[in-house]
């Protein structure tokens, strides 16, 4: 029998349920907002929703394996391509690009140009030091550690880019 | 149509957000977590009425307000309508999903209310998976609320899961 060829991103995404954009943004918005007001310290909050963003990572794992028949990632490489390109895409619906690799591999950036979680997002001045995006790495995070790559320095997201 | 996302993103965020009161702040103290998701749905369905009503005219009353949360609302939400509208013209309106979207997904308990149940310690583990659920219903509760609110008319909305898979919705508008 022929292997199944992995499916695309967009093809993936095509096949998924999706909803109204505008719904997810802004609940996200209101989690956050909630948080700030229940834990008030912005670092609590960073760690709050990095941790979520685990919960949920390690999870959307299931599903993507479920839907993408990707092969087995050969190295850290080529699972942060695979992150990016249809991780992003069949949950998102945008890719991501992967830059900035250092010598030994081990450390990249996963760049998100269009980021549905931003959309007419503006942070006031009170939130400095607030990593809005900070489920992304939580995601990310927990969906490497399902593949067997603990991230123990962490995700650390800075402003629109995520760097593993 | 807009932009869209994975439904699995909209349904994992609420899902650990809920997990997340119940196991940690709030453990065993579902009355200090629903008001909090309720709070939350109620923002997002405040700022998703605003956009939806910005090309259009007042609503005339609260029948019409009611029936654009019915249709425009729900459809942009769920993408279907709400199946069935009761009213007694008294200021108390039903509206019934018959198969709600979010429900769909959950091991659901009917026994459920979302206005809370006493505890008892020896059913804790099992009363903790239907708080969960229950928690869940105050979202969507929390956004009519806050559509309606956004539309100028106060009320106060809970969910009766009695009859799954529909799902009620219970609209008591305020004098």
């Amino acid at each position: 029998m022929a292997p199944v060829a992995p499916k695309s991103g967009d093809a993936i995404f095509a096949s998924v349920d999706r909803v109204n954009a505008e719904l997810f943004t802004l609940t996200y918005g209101a989690i956050v907002r909630q948080l700030l007001t229940d834990l008030e310290e912005v670092d609590e909050v960073n760690k709050q929703l990095d941790q979520m963003g685990y919960n949920i990572g390690v999870r959307l794992v299931d599903e993507f394996l479920a839907k993408s028949n990707v092969n087995r990632c050969v190295d850290f490489r080529e699972t942060a391509e695979v992150i990016a390109k249809v991780g992003f895409k069949m949950f998102l619906g945008v890719t991501a690009s992967v830059t900035n690799w250092d010598a030994e591999g081990t450390t990249c950036s996963i760049i998100l140009e269009d980021n549905p979680l931003v959309d007419f997002v503006e942070l006031p001045d009170t939130c400095q030091g607030l990593y809005y995006c900070n489920i992304l790495s939580g995601v990310i995070r927990g969906a490497l550690e399902m593949f067997l790559f603990p991230s123990p320095s962490g995700v650390n997201e800075n402003r629109s880019h995520v760097a593993a | 149509m807009g932009r869209e996302v994975s439904e699995s993103c909209v349904e994992s965020l609420v899902a650990e957000i809920v997990s997340s009161y119940c196991r940690g702040f709030y453990a065993d103290k579902p009355e200090l977590a629903a008001p909090r998701i309720e709070a939350i749905g109620f923002q997002v369905g405040h700022q998703l009425s605003e956009r939806y009503t910005m090309d259009r005219p007042r609503f005339t009353d609260h029948l019409e307000a009611i029936k654009f949360i019915c249709k425009d609302f729900w459809s942009e939400l769920f993408k279907k309508q709400i199946d069935n509208l009761k009213t007694n013209h008294r200021g108390t309106f039903v509206l019934q999903d018959n198969r709600f979207r979010w429900l769909a997904h959950m091991s659901v308990d009917p026994s459920v209310e979302t206005t809370g149940s006493i505890q008892d310690p020896s059913a804790m583990a099992e009363n903790r998976a239907a708080q969960a659920t229950g928690l869940h219903l105050y979202f969507p509760c929390g956004i009519i609320r806050g559509a309606l609110s956004n539309l100028g008319i106060p009320c106060a909305v809970s969910a009766d899961i009695s009859n799954l898979p529909a799902c009620s919705f219970v609209v008591r508008i305020k004098a």
